[in-house]
């Protein structure tokens, strides 16, 4: 069986490899279930979409998994009580992306009780509709980083074909073992999940993407996926191989056109967690309220895994590590490639949060950025094969027209170039700014 | 230790220092002045043979090419207002002034190293805006300009170690007793003077012959000939283009494609005009070839970005040494040649750029 799995490890062109990824910090520690809070703050904004309405006021009792706010429109997601108790209001807290937001804030009554709010089905015999609403009613979003809300990602467009469905496991990002925890710890329900999708895209192929420095997932995974028709696919240990389209080059041998959706190329890519939280919805009946959350970085006293409800504020999370072991440089949440760097312990755990992420000072010291010596490093690492230098120079110059024509609005924002970059460039920062102005310019 | 770390209360952050800055938060621990530092690593080997072949005064102008680049480095700054410190510890004006140092010859007075210097960091690099935007290697800008303002110092060539009585055939470069401090000719001079003041043909292939025996290839190899201080060591260019490669600080495409399309072009002139030309061999192993296509053409800031880019670039680079070589006034083409190639850089960059991933070619389209 191993011969099978290493007979080919899969990956793409570009990208890079990090150095001392310290996911060892996390990995071998079975998740554990976190304690009930006094207080949850459930976020309402969460990813591009629209925020759903709440649905419920100060001074309502709520059950666990009650809906408290509902989807507005087709792109956004519902939101779920992650405990019995009393809505104390909305409120405003940090949110991720730097902004006060606002959130629904729970006062637990201690007791925790709740039903679940839908009837069990059994994902081979249900309808692929009635698997799709199920989706919807349990706000299924992307727990991979980007929380778009996963029916909509399952509504296929007119004229489009779906022959592969891909499930993200590969976990690329340093430091986050969640998705590793998850493939080991719910394989089953993984399994379950994924085929529930085959079932809704009435898609047969269906693989699970793993980095090969998962290994014992990925002997895990192949045992007992054995004869259910789902393939594990090993994957080179390569940043950012968890990107949707380097997903798909690697596993289908397709690309994704430029602008295009993964539709294009004829798949559907899930994260592994929103597999797992489907087969909940599916058979249990119960919504997404709880996650895998990675504690963890060099100055968390005792990293590791903590099954989070949705609206935990971080710095419980940080407590249930043990505390630091000095006062941090940076809070993440995410990985340390792609994810947000916070300014408050006070921002809740939401559905897309895999880790939460403290740097000691020493790595978050900000570089003086120097001149480009044109290395070409950055080029060799762009997985999207631009060449990141250049851009940046147009950029600088204000030529954002040349910057266009070089397919700037094509970046993925990954990092890559900014990370092996020696002369420590702001090229994402760059990078972000090109794209917005070139959008506000298109929209005039 | 680990009991009473236990023991101690959980501390939990204050988030009084947290750092807000845009992804990636993990940057690996690479910068210019490592850059430069394993550049000038990289350099000791050839610095070293160039000192041990031809004594302290080649070590004198290498230290006075150094000191005379940081210092044309440092007045540019004071007079532009730049931060002397800062542009100094990049690195990038040592490299430079070793660099140019290996491309003097050994016995050169000390205004050639300080005209060079300022040539290089001052009209090579810094009116164009400093490290990073100046399109020409600025070593190569101040020898060619040394080269053209005083020829006759920049081709007189003195004698290396070992080039005395158990060096039978000394007198085919040095006019008198063979000595050090006396001056003596190049081999590719010598074939080059043949080449041309013959017309190729029989007769110059036999002045070719003596200067390209078997016997003289391995003294070449080795380093005993007349020549700039660091270009006649072979082994310690080999080293030095290890160094380079293990760190991955050039582009193997440069050199390999640089040496390989000379040896292609002379072997062929060689082989059907023997007159024309000495061999390949003698190409490779003579003149400052190896120097040039390990640490010049290689130049980060003044070589093309992408593979296939370094491809063209060293091709051009081997078509032009080889034309000005055979054909040209000058028994040496490397640094033109190489000077040429830089300014074709922009061109280059924008002809051999990669397919963006999702740019799908129109079979591929159609196929879905």
């Amino acid at each position: 069986m191993m011969n099978k799995s290493s007979r080919s490890v899969l990956t793409f062109k570009g990208g890079i490899a990090p150095e001392g990824n310290g996911k060892d910090m996390s990995s071998a520690i079975p998740t554990r279930n976190a304690p009930l809070l006094e207080r949850y703050r459930v976020l309402l904004q969460e990813n591009a979409g629209k925020p759903p309405k709440p649905v419920v006021a100060k001074g309502d009792k709520v059950k666990k998994y009650q809906l408290i706010a509902a989807a507005d429109g087709f792109v956004s997601a519902n939101l779920h009580a992650p405990t019995s108790g009393e809505v104390v209001g909305i409120v405003r807290v940090p949110g991720p992306m730097g902004l006060m937001t606002e959130a629904i804030e729970i006062a637990a009554d201690g007791e925790d009780s709740g039903d679940a709010p839908f009837a069990p089905l059994d994902w081979s015999k249900a309808s692929p509709q009635e698997l799709l609403a199920r989706v919807a009613d349990a706000g299924l979003v992307g727990m991979g980083g980007a929380s778009f809300p996963t029916h909509v990602k399952l509504t296929i467009p007119p004229g489009k074909k779906v022959d592969t469905l891909i499930l993200n496991g590969a976990e690329c990002e340093p430091y986050l073992t969640a998705d590793h925890r998850l493939l080991l710890e719910n394989g089953e329900a993984l399994l379950r999940g994924a085929l529930t999708f085959g079932r809704i895209l009435g898609v047969e192929n269906i693989s699970i993407g793993v980095e090969i420095n998962k290994i014992d997932a990925i002997e895990y995974l192949s045992r007992i996926a054995a004869d259910c028709g789902v393939r594990i696919v090993p994957l080179e240990v390569r940043y950012p191989q968890g990107s949707e389209k380097h997903l798909i080059r690697a596993i289908a041998g397709r690309e994704v056109p430029s602008g295009g959706l993964p539709a294009d190329a004829g798949c559907v890519v899930q994260n592994v967690g929103t597999a797992v939280a489907l087969d909940n919805a599916v058979r249990l009946g119960i919504p997404l309220v709880e996650r895998i959350v990675t504690v963890t970085g060099e100055v968390v006293r005792n990293p590791g895994n903590w099954r989070l409800r949705i609206g935990t504020p971080v710095i419980k999370a940080i407590e249930l590590a043990d505390g630091v072991l000095c006062e941090p440089g940076k809070l993440i949440l995410g990985g340390p490639m792609m994810g947000f760097a916070q300014r408050s312990f006070e921002i809740p755990v939401a559905k897309n949060t895999s880790g939460i992420l403290l740097l000691p000072p020493r790595v978050s010291m900000n570089y003086m950025p120097t001149e480009c010596i044109r290395c070409g490093r950055c080029v060799q690492g762009c997985p999207m094969h631009l060449m990141p230098c250049l851009l940046a120079t147009a950029i600088e110059g204000d030529r954002y027209d040349l910057a266009a024509q070089n397919h700037v609005m094509d970046c993925i924002e990954c990092g890559s170039c900014a990370y092996v970059c020696p002369a420590h460039r702001p090229l994402v920062q760059h990078f972000r700014r090109a794209k917005a102005e070139l959008r506000s310019r298109n929209r005039k | 230790m680990d009991s009473t770390l236990q023991k101690r209360p959980v501390m939990l952050p204050t988030g009084e220092k947290l750092v807000v800055s845009s992804s990636p938060h993990l940057s690996r621990p690479e910068s210019v002045g490592r850059i430069m530092a394993l550049v000038l690593v990289a350099l000791l080997p050839p610095a070293a043979a160039g000192v041990w072949f031809f004594g302290l005064k080649a070590l004198t102008v290498i230290v006075l090419t150094v000191l005379f680049s940081l210092g044309a480095e440092a007045l540019w700054c004071l007079l532009a207002g730049k931060p002397v410190g800062r542009t100094l510890r990049d690195g990038s004006a040592a490299v430079t002034g070793v660099l140019l140092a290996l491309n003097l010859p050994p016995d050169v007075p000390f205004y050639i190293p300080l005209i060079g210097a300022f040539l290089a960091i001052w009209f090579g690099k810094q009116v164009f805006g400093g490290l990073g935007y100046n399109p020409f290697n600025p070593a190569l800008v101040a020898r060619v300009g040394l080269l053209i303002a005083f020829p006759a110092l920049m081709t007189q060539w003195s004698a290396p170690r070992g080039m005395d009585e158990s060096y039978p055939q000394a007198a085919l470069f040095c006019k008198s007793t063979p000595a050090p401090s006396v001056t003596c000719a190049t081999p590719l001079g010598i074939a080059s003077v043949s080449g041309k003041v013959l017309g190729g043909g029989q007769k110059a292939q036999q002045h070719f012959d003596p200067i390209d025996s078997a016997s003289l290839r391995l003294k070449y190899f080795l380093g005993m000939r007349g020549g700039c201080i660091g270009e006649t060591c072979v082994p310690a260019l080999l080293l030095g283009a290890a160094i380079l490669l293990i760190f991955n600080l050039i582009n193997w495409r440069v050199p390999v494609c640089f040496v390989g399309t000379v040896a292609v072009l002379t072997g062929i002139l060689h082989f059907f005009l023997p007159g024309a030309t000495p061999s390949p061999l003698f190409h490779i192993l003579t003149g400052g070839l190896l120097l040039g296509a390990i640490y010049m053409a290689t130049d980060m800031v003044t070589s093309p970005i992408t593979g296939s880019g370094c491809l063209v670039f060293a091709v051009g680079c081997g078509v032009i040494t080889t034309v000005i070589r055979v054909w040209g006034n000058y028994p040496e083409g490397v640094s033109f040649s190489i000077l040429f190639m830089n300014a074709l850089v922009p061109l280059i960059d924008r002809w051999c750029g990669v397919r963006p991933f999702g740019y799908i070619s129109r079979p591929a389209e159609k196929a879905r």
